[in-house]
């Protein structure tokens, strides 16, 4: 074991782990991000909190973290490249762990020109990759970045996001290989609707034993409506939606569709389960958050094991 | 107050647009005297400094004249000489003068009557929008200096 | 070369409002080659200018002269016998050039006709794009021949990124993924292992993160 994590733990015994999100509110309000929080109190392992998602300020994911912490429940740190420069990562990690929270997600993060301060610099002083790589240094080295001692090492459990539906896809495999040289634990895919092409990057990731070096989790999110569907298809990089969803989606009257999205959802997990090297999901029910304990009961993954 | 008596340059091409207005002489197609041709190997020439230049030096409207699309003698000339145009009429309108005053055409050897039409209803045009400021400034100040 | 762009025409008159006599100054190099600053543009922004102020009723002298660069002295120099005759100069080099002359004569009011954007090369006439950034410690040797720091929209070392689509960036479709281009590469070349040595995190005190930056040469200063 190489942290305290219970997320790592859940993995380490053999259990499919569950982890989902909560994005914080853009004002000083933490009374939502408790809100939030307890929703999914007893549902999942872990709880991710987005940094800056979109490239809009919010609450930072630092501060949503250690309410959440405070709450007695697991947050997940993510930790973009796009807003700090090493030293401040390193100082929140730092300061993170010192609070408890030890688990977090190295991530790029999306450009500014999507968000509410597209004039803002863009710093990526490093990448999502080097960012592992300092991560696990400061974990199994008590080093800094930069090569100076580090005193009370942060026992973090990395975790990266892969995007198996971008472009190129023959690339993303081997994108793969580069996250866990760098030392990733574990991964959080893009929402998965195309499940074919799923199954196809699982077979390359299986293909180069990279299932035995990582923790792949699936990334799902239901969908509430055909224009959800027909907005993730149409605007959303990187997102792969195929028709047949669409089709489904707009088969059914308005006001069940809603219900439909959530059958899609807990479907997927099932075929998910049978896939070798899946080894856990990611809800992300973004503004839909108490529907996550509904989903976990349908898909036969409560109760959550103790460990 | 003396009549507006425009001054035109109309910048023509050898192959086309000069051949025209010559036929509109021979044809005695009537176009007004406000029109002055320049003749130029090609309207791909006119660059955009002749253009400004001109009306630098107190013409009131300048017209560039190429072959019909797709039949310039030297390929490409009459698209760049538009694009030029269109550069020409965006800068004029940032320093304050009707781009409107700067207008490519186009027409064929033959088409003796499309240039005295054409060149009438730009005369038109430039009646209605006046002297070149320019011009105006300058004698509204020589009007100061001497009273 | 270095790009620039004329700044828009009510900046400049704004500049030029207070002056009558102007030397106006174009460069014989970058700005040349990406038509924002050299003799053509030089007598194009004179002849917009003299019409604008004349308008005004408030007409202005301009002197044109074009150096062959303004990022060299001795060049700037060529202008001591003509600056007594000018109330101000204004630039139409990169902002290299126009720091030289302003450099150069003290007493002079200096100001530029450009917005100095990006070190880029020509993609076809007309259209320039951003190549370089001056790092200051070149990577190309290791991405194929493509610059990210330059040409990706994050300056990844190990992209790409998930928003990569089509070999477009997720930022413009007009922008053409970076890490795609270099993978493209690394497969024309038979070197597609390549990829997966990932790249270290960048020291940036090779680039503009240590300072402002200068080279001395020994042997020939």
């Amino acid at each position: 074991m190489k942290t305290e994590s219970i997320l790592e733990k859940i993995l380490a015994a053999g259990h499919l782990a569950v982890t989902s999100e909560c994005g914080p509110p853009r004002g000083a309000l933490p009374d939502k991000v408790r809100e939030k929080a307890e929703m999914l109190r007893g549902s999942v392992d872990g709880i991710n909190v987005t940094d800056n998602q979109t490239a809009m300020v919010r609450m930072s994911s630092l501060a949503a973290c250690i309410i959440i912490r405070q709450m007695g429940l697991n947050p997940i740190l993510q930790m973009v490249s796009r807003d700090r420069n090493r030293l401040a990562m390193q100082s929140d990690i730092i300061g993170a762990y010192s609070f408890g929270i030890d688990t977090m997600l190295c991530l790029s993060g999306d450009h500014p020109r999507f968000g509410d301060h597209p004039m803002a610099a863009n710093v990526h002083d490093i990448d999502s990759v080097q960012m592992l790589d300092m991560v696990r240094t400061m974990r199994d080295e008590g080093k800094f970045q930069g090569g100076d001692k580090l005193d009370g090492p942060p026992k973090m459990f990395i975790g990266a996001a892969a995007n198996p539906f971008a472009d190129p896809f023959e690339l993303r495999v081997a994108r793969l290989a580069k996250k866990v040289n760098a030392g990733v634990d574990f991964i959080q895919t893009q929402c998965i609707y195309n499940l074919d092409k799923f199954e196809l990057w699982m077979q390359g990731v299986r293909d180069r034993g990279l299932d035995e070096k990582v923790a792949i989790m699936a990334g799902i999110t239901p969908m509430k409506s055909v224009g959800m569907a027909r907005y993730m298809k149409n605007k959303v990089p990187g997102m792969d939606v195929p028709d047949e969803l669409i089709k489904r989606m707009a088969g059914v009257p308005k006001e069940k569709q809603a219900e439909e999205g959530i059958k899609i959802c807990v479907e997927s997990i099932q075929r998910l389960k049978e896939v070798k090297g899946v080894r856990g999901f990611h809800i992300m029910a973004i503004e839909w958050e108490q529907k996550v304990p509904e989903i976990m009961e349908r898909a036969g993954l409560l109760p959550r094991p103790q460990v | 107050m003396d009549k507006f008596e425009p001054v035109i340059v109309a910048f023509c091409c050898h192959y086309c647009a000069y051949t025209a207005a010559d036929m509109a002489g021979t044809q005695r197609v009537q176009y007004p005297p406000s029109v002055k041709v320049i003749r130029v190997p090609c309207a791909g020439k006119v660059d955009a400094i002749h253009i400004m230049k001109a009306l630098e030096k107190g013409a009131d409207g300048v017209m560039v004249g190429g072959c019909l699309e797709g039949d310039c003698h030297f390929r490409e000339g009459n698209t760049r000489a538009a694009k030029r145009v269109d550069y020409v009429r965006k800068l004029l309108d940032d320093i304050g003068f009707e781009g409107e005053r700067v207008e490519m055409f186009t027409a064929s050897a033959g088409m003796g009557e499309r240039f005295g039409q054409i060149a009438t209803e730009f005369t038109e045009k430039i009646l209605l929008l006046g002297p070149n400021p320019v011009k105006t400034a300058t004698s509204e100040a020589a009007q100061r200096a001497a009273s | 070369m270095i790009t620039a762009e004329r700044k828009p025409m009510e900046e400049l008159i704004a500049y030029l409002r207070p002056f009558r006599r102007i030397l106006l100054l174009g460069c014989n190099e970058c700005v040349t080659v990406c038509a924002a600053g050299g003799r053509k543009e030089v007598g194009l922004l004179s002849s917009a200018l003299q019409m604008r102020f004349a308008k005004e009723g408030k007409p202005i002298e301009i002197e044109e002269i074009t150096l062959e660069r303004q990022c060299d002295p001795e060049y700037v120099e060529e202008l001591v016998s003509r600056i007594d005759q000018a109330d101000a100069v204004m630039s139409m080099a990169c902002g290299c050039g126009i720091q030289e002359v302003a450099r150069r004569f003290q007493d002079k009011p200096v100001f530029p006709a450009v917005n100095t954007t990006f070190m880029g090369a020509s993609e076809r006439q007309g259209v320039w794009a951003e190549r370089c950034q001056g790092c200051g410690n070149c990577v190309l040797g290791v991405t194929a021949g493509v610059c990210p720091i330059a040409r990706c929209s994050k300056q990844l070392l190990n992209g790409p990124c998930g928003g990569s689509t089509k070999g477009k960036c997720e930022v413009d479709p007009d922008i053409d993924c970076a890490w795609q281009l270099i993978w493209d590469r690394l497969k024309a070349l038979g070197m597609t292992e390549q990829y997966e040595e990932n790249i270290p995190a960048k020291d940036w005190r090779t680039g503009r993160g240590g300072g402002p930056r200068k080279i001395v040469r020994e042997d020939l200063a």
